[in-house]
């Protein structure tokens, strides 16, 4: 069995939650042997990374490098390049650092390459069957990877569950002296803040929040009126902001706002991962969304079959009529 | 500027409901609407945009087969310079390092500065632009939702959590992988495809570009979709099969019983 490695992402000195999660993959893949951590970066935050990951990873591989304090994915390339041994199988979380880094590595190492994997079916041999989905999650598949010459394989955040392991005696290792100067034709400027936007979508109880289902820009302020009525704010998924319908500060979703609400009315969206990463805090969740297979249906509370052109402005009409009748 | 966009012709999912086929072994293919797909249109733009403001040419091409010469027609209405088809039954079964490994080989017949691929297709995959560019030992980034010429580099900001943007200087030649948003794609009417009915679509196969038939197809092969299939449904959401008027009605009464509508 080949070894299994994590990539480790973290902030501030603080581990990402992916990193539990990546070590539950590695023993669904490996029940037998505990899996290394690899941690890259440089200073005091990464030593209090690599002391806080030693359960339940075996070996912690330390890559001190003032190139790598920032994990510019063309440094961190190279590095796994030259820290790796042959035909390993790396995990990595697919997030936007995943997606810069993994594809070009499993070239650079020819090993294999499975990208937003969501679940392991099994292992034979060098066959590793894995469960993942396309067609913005419409449809699941199987898919079978040779591992014979290596893997690198994203996993999905959120797809798989922390395990309660025993606490294992384990070690950090310092490689950073097999991976010497490192210089990449891409340099890392600065992080440009998002902009607040005209309402802060993470402050209200309740989100109208519409997706690609509501067809054009012209028919937003069917959103806006039910949102008025109900006392909520309108939010939105990531085409209707690719679309300019609405502003960025609206998007909810991994590349947009993280939002905690009491209630949220998902109209016309599909429901891809991306987007449901942004709701947190178990909201009472309503879907309306005319596609009945529509993935939303699957994580919602409640689902209403129909095109929101035609139910939004019902709910208007009856949100008005209820309002009125409490205010007497 | 000389610029490559690599695009795919996909299913709709805005046009579609996906579904398996009868012996569950595939989506069924039968009266799915194609068209390009979403980041790839966004790449070209993108190209189309550039290239009008420092010049020079816009290449676009395809791995596929000849159903997918209507996408390359389009992206030639929209404003591309050339469109290229490469067709081979050898690289049937090809999986994503596959399909790189041909665009390497064609990406190295020629003299392009930048080459653009949307961030992800159908398949969710997210590989292809990356592979390509280690392959050439070109510098990439993922994700790009802005780019600005500077001379021989590029300025170029990523798509990173919460809505920041993550801001690179990347030197040329590069891959980059484009992220929907990055503009506001032309729209191209009946018209516009028409006009470009003429204009030739250059066809290549394995041995105008000296692909190895042992790097490419099934044979080659490392990972390999076994079936499709839909899961078992969680718990999934209480559906509501009154009248219109009567689902509104429950909805703003579950709505109001947790402190909306006050």
């Amino acid at each position: 069995m080949a070894r299994i490695f994590s990539y480790i992402v973290h902030r501030g000195g603080i581990v990402d939650d992916s990193a539990a999660e990546l070590a539950a993959v590695a023993r669904r893949i490996d029940p037998a042997g505990p899996p290394t951590a690899i941690v890259t970066g440089w200073g005091a935050d990464l030593d209090a990374v690599c002391n806080s990951l030693l359960s339940p990873y075996g070996e912690v591989w330390k890559v001190a490098n003032e190139s790598l304090a920032y994990p510019n994915a063309e440094l961190v390339r190279q590095t796994l390049v030259k820290v790796l041994p042959p035909n390993p199988i790396l995990l990595v979380p697919h997030d936007h650092f995943g997606i810069d880094l993994s594809a070009g590595l499993s070239i650079k190492l020819n090993a294999a390459f499975v990208s937003d994997v969501l679940g392991i079916d099994g292992i034979d041999g060098d066959s590793l069957r894995m469960v993942r989905q396309e067609f913005g999650g419409q449809v699941s598949a199987h898919v079978r990877c040779d591992i014979s010459s290596g893997a690198v394989i994203n996993v999905r955040p959120g797809a798989f569950k922390p395990e309660q392991v025993t606490p294992i005696s384990s070690v950090v290792i310092d490689k950073s002296s097999a991976v010497g100067p490192l210089t990449a034709r891409r340099r890392y400027l600065e992080t440009i803040v998002a902009e607040a936007g005209d309402v802060d979508i993470t402050r209200h109880n309740v989100l109208v929040s519409i997706g690609r289902g509501m067809q054009e820009k012209d028919k937003v302020f069917l959103a806006e009126e039910l949102a008025e009525v109900l006392g909520a704010a309108v939010s939105c998924s990531r085409p209707v902001v690719d679309a300019k319908w609405m502003e960025k500060s609206r998007q909810v979703g991994s590349s947009g706002k993280t939002v905690k609400p009491k209630v949220y009315l998902a109209c016309g969206i599909s429901g891809a991962f991306q987007h449901l990463a942004g709701i947190k805090g178990n909201p009472f969740l309503i879907a309306i969304n005319k596609n009945p297979k529509a993935p939303i249906f699957q994580v919602a509370d409640v689902g209403v079959v129909d095109d929101v052109l035609e139910f939004l402005p019902e709910l208007t009409n009856k949100a008005r009529e209820m309002r009125g009748v409490a205010a007497k | 500027m000389e610029i490559l966009v690599c695009m795919r012709r996909v299913p709709d999912t805005s046009e579609n409901e996906i579904e398996l086929n009868v012996a569950g072994n595939d989506i069924e293919r039968d009266e799915l609407v194609y068209s390009v797909n979403e980041a790839d249109n966004y790449a070209v733009e993108e190209a189309l945009q550039i290239r009008d403001r420092v010049g020079g040419n816009v290449t676009v091409v395809t791995v596929g087969g000849e159903d997918d010469e209507e996408v390359l027609r389009r992206e030639l209405a929209m404003g591309a310079n050339q469109a290229v088809l490469i067709s081979d039954e050898e690289f049937s079964g090809s999986d994503g390092r596959g399909i790189a490994t041909i665009l390497k080989d064609f990406v190295q017949r020629g003299n392009y500065d930048l080459v653009l691929t949307g961030v992800q297709a159908d398949d969710g995959a997210a590989q292809v632009g990356g592979m390509l560019a280690a392959m050439l030992d070109y510098p990439f980034a993922s994700l790009v939702n802005s780019i600005t010429v500077d001379g021989e580099k590029l300025k170029v900001s990523r798509e990173i959590e919460g809505g920041n943007r993550e801001l690179n200087e990347i030197d040329l030649p590069c891959v980059l992988s484009i992220q929907t948003g990055i503009n506001e794609p032309r729209y191209v009417g009946m018209r516009g495809i028409r006009q470009v009915a003429s204009v030739p679509i250059s066809l290549l196969g394995a041995s105008d570009l000296g692909v190895e038939k042992t790097a490419v197809g099934e044979v080659a092969a490392k990972v390999r979709r076994l079936d499709y299939f839909v899961p078992a449904p969680s718990k999934g959401a209480e559906m509501l099969h009154g009248r219109r008027e009567e689902n509104a009605h429950k909805v703003l009464e579950l709505i109001a019983a947790r402190g909306g509508l006050k």
